[in-house]
């Protein structure tokens, strides 16, 4: 292998650009297929729609960052409870962790947007300039009109779909019809087509230009996915106690005495990130077994048995080297962690999601006054109470406190206290937060000490319930 | 500068030619547009170098071509601030108090620019929220010296309570004891009456001795079964709420040695519409009448 730095001892060294070759087989169609699904779920999901009756939006998934609300289907996301996107990227990144573990980078391979983009990107280079050997001449010839128009041609359309992919990303927050209209009539904001941009240009140039560089130079996960992978991760290898020794063969040369490697180097020219997987694990190896497609079509050609390239585990590799046979172990310590992990943090989501409440309610304590005393004797305490309509109905709840016998309750309105109940009536607007100034009253033998406990309890509607503990203060006795 | 690279036998790179007490780097070279990225920002550097406010002198400093300066800024953003202001200060200066309340808009906003002014003029003496301390008393309750609606609070805040202004409230409450005018024994007999008005007295006799003490000296003021009296500021004797203390000693000491508390006057100080905010205000902060 020759040195990196090319002999030079520069710190700095120019890109060697890759050109993969296309291949076919098992696993460039899982591929395809990945990147099907994907950039289906990607552009169609905004335009998905879901009734939620009058005055709400009917985007079945839409990020409201003005109107500070998440809509997922039938489930609406208050900032609140932005634990649930917490809840959710622990998800992500545990389910991942369980991934690697078990399959490798297949993340990497298959589903990260950066591949899906580049093997789109890639798909069109082809188109244009044709596969890998064409490609190279057209880069070493002199500038002509014909290169130029390729060229051209080949960035166009590489703007066309970073733009379309910058256009439908910012379909996730704002309603896609509308803003579809707007876009092209131009009536869109100034932050609209500032986004597009951004992302039209991220795309651009890191599916584009930066390619395998993005997952060498820039993404962390690479660095770290080695805590993941053991020896027993299915892991895109070379089978080496089978290619080697490896060498050229000729038609009706004997197989005696040597490896299955023909040396064609066929799973080098399709490498996206353009390395010999006969060199071992490597950082820049994604994963995506496109050496394996590579390598089975030369095998079959030259007749020998597939899989020199396949995913298979480290152990296994080891072993048949030794002669034995090697077990497959889906159930290790860290497979079985991460899947308990995943068990335990989706059920706590999903009971979390399932106990919902319609209604919360907050209450601060005034700071000061800490209490008043009244003429007659009695002390009041201040509050503001705050109360969560989640619902899309205007509703009426009833505010009690227990702890306190006999506590009057009043809010503090347009600035007099006028009535004092046992309890407080408040009306709360549909999907709003409700602030109410509520005071209570109560006598001072009731009290428990300097601070009594007490909780605020609120009733609505269809069982509609929340409460909250806090304290009465008073004088010493 | 790297001086000695060497060939590394087990992975075939080179070594940067850094050495640190034996320790050896591969070379493993960055591409070279990162360098260029250095370069650019390098360049953006002195951009800004020359774009805004950079290199300072002694006296003055290169205002930079765009002539930005944050103070300029800062000033016009406070003069934009007042501007939107205005509108709303104007409205509550022409609009009656009680208009004030019935507006929601202008309530809001009244009560929000009173809690700022509040805080900054009234909470040093009443406590922040209005909740009172020894000798000033608290703005949440439901009593009041001098009356607790929104005019008298008004006229409160304008003239004061025995201020300098021309127009303040005044009253004086003498001093029985330093003066001389009743007995030692008198002034504790009339504590114990005092005390007696809100079913607290230890000494029955000495309540009805006071009895008298207070019908001829107190009562004018501060009314037969001590209600007090509004337009006197004379506090209600019969109730819960002491400003400078309930228990004996702390009345005996109010008879002897008097305290007649001053609260300066503001009209010359805040804008008519500051004080409609402030009278807003501590209206709302739960005693209003």
């Amino acid at each position: 292998m020759a040195p990196l730095d090319g002999g030079t001892g520069s710190f700095y060294a120019t890109r060697a650009k890759v050109y993969p070759r296309a291949v076919g087989g098992f696993y460039r169609r899982i591929k395809w297929a990945f990147l099907a699904v994907l950039l289906g779920i990607y552009y169609i999901v905004p335009w998905l729609r879901w009734d939620r009756g009058p005055g709400a939006p009917d985007q079945a998934v839409l990020i409201d960052l003005p109107g500070r609300r998440a809509y997922f289907l039938w489930i609406e996301i208050w900032p609140q409870e932005v634990y649930y996107l917490s809840g959710l990227l622990i998800l992500g990144a545990v389910g991942l962790f369980l991934a690697t573990s078990l399959l490798g980078r297949v993340w990497c391979g298959y589903a990260c947007p950066q591949t899906v983009w580049t093997d789109l990107f890639m798909w069109v280079e082809r188109l244009i300039e044709g596969d890998r050997v064409q490609r190279m001449r057209l880069d070493q010839q002199p500038l002509t009109t014909a290169k130029g128009a390729r060229k051209v041609a080949k960035h166009s359309a590489w703007l066309l779909i970073s733009a379309a992919t910058g256009g439908a990303w910012v379909f996730y927050f704002i309603d896609a019809p509308t803003a579809f209209a707007e876009i092209f009539s131009g009536q869109s904001s100034v932050e609209v087509y500032f986004f597009i941009g951004l992302f039209t240009a991220t795309t651009y140039l890191l599916a584009g230009w930066a390619r395998e560089q993005v997952c060498t130079y820039m993404c962390p996960w690479p660095r770290f996915q080695a805590a993941m992978l053991d020896v027993h991760s299915l892991v895109v290898t070379y089978r080496d106690y089978r290619g080697e020794k490896r060498g050229k063969h000729k038609q009706g040369e004997t197989w005696e005495g040597r490896g299955d490697c023909v040396d064609c180097r066929a799973c080098v020219v399709v490498c996206p990130t353009g390395i010999d997987i006969r060199d071992g694990q490597q950082l820049e190896c994604i994963g995506c077994g496109l050496c394996a497609d590579a390598c089975d079509e030369i095998m079959d050609r030259v007749g020998r048995p597939r899989g020199l390239i396949a995913f298979d585990t480290l152990a296994n590799v080891s072993a048949a080297g030794r002669g034995e046979t090697g077990r497959y172990r889906v159930l290790r310590p860290r497979t079985i962690a991460y899947g308990l992990l995943l068990l335990v943090v989706g059920a706590v989501m999903a009971v979390a999601l399932a106990m919902r409440a319609d209604v919360e309610l907050t209450v601060l304590r005034d700071r000061s006054p800490l209490f008043v005393t009244l003429a007659d004797g009695a002390i009041r305490n201040g509050y503001t109470v705050k109360v969560l309509n989640k619902t899309r109905q205007l509703q009426a709840y009833r505010l009690t406190v227990d702890g306190l016998p006999g506590a009057r309750l009043a809010i503090v309105g347009d600035g007099s206290i006028t009535d004092d109940q046992a309890h407080a009536s408040l009306e709360v607007k549909p999907d709003a937060v409700g602030t109410f100034r509520v005071t209570v009253r109560a006598e001072r033998r009731q009290l428990a000490g300097e601070a009594t406990d007490v909780r605020f309890r609120l009733e609505g509607d269809n069982d509609a319930r929340a409460s909250q503990a806090t304290v009465f203060l008073g004088p010493k006795p | 500068m790297p001086t000695k690279i060497e060939k590394d036998s087990v992975t075939g790179q080179n070594t940067t030619g850094h050495e640190w007490d034996g320790i050896k780097e591969l070379n493993t070279p960055l591409p070279t547009w990162w360098l260029y990225v250095l370069y650019a920002t390098v360049l953006w550097s002195i951009g800004q170098f020359v774009l805004y406010p950079s290199i300072p002198g002694v006296r003055t400093y290169f205002s930079g071509v765009l002539g930005y300066s944050a103070r300029e800024e800062l000033v016009q953003k406070m003069q934009a601030a007042a501007d939107q202001k205005a509108p709303f200060l104007d409205r509550i200066r022409q609009a009656s108090l009680a208009d004030i309340r019935k507006t929601p808009e202008l309530l809001g906003y009244a009560v929000a620019g009173g809690r700022v002014a509040f805080a900054e003029n009234c909470a040093g003496c009443h406590q922040s929220g209005g909740a009172g301390a020894k000798g000033y008393p608290s703005l949440a309750d439901d009593e009041w010296l001098w009356g607790g609606n929104l005019a008298e609070i008004e006229r409160t805040i304008r003239y004061g309570i025995r201020s300098a202004h021309p127009d303040s409230r005044t009253s004086l409450m003498p001093r029985f004891g330093l003066d001389g005018v009743l007995e030692r024994d008198k002034i504790d007999d009339a504590a114990e009456f005092v005390l007696s008005l809100s079913n607290r007295a230890t000494n029955a006799d000495a309540a009805k001795r006071g009895a008298t003490v207070y019908a001829e000296n107190c009562a004018a003021c501060h009314g037969n079964a001590g209600a007090g009296q509004r337009e006197l500021g004379a506090p209600n004797l019969a109730d819960g709420i002491w400003i400078y203390g309930g228990d004996k000693a702390s009345i005996v000491k109010v008879i002897a040695e008097s305290r007649n508390g001053v609260m300066p006057a503001w009209t010359d100080r805040l804008d008519p519409a500051v004080i409609k905010m402030l009278t807003v205000y501590v209206h709302a902060l739960g005693g209003g009448e």
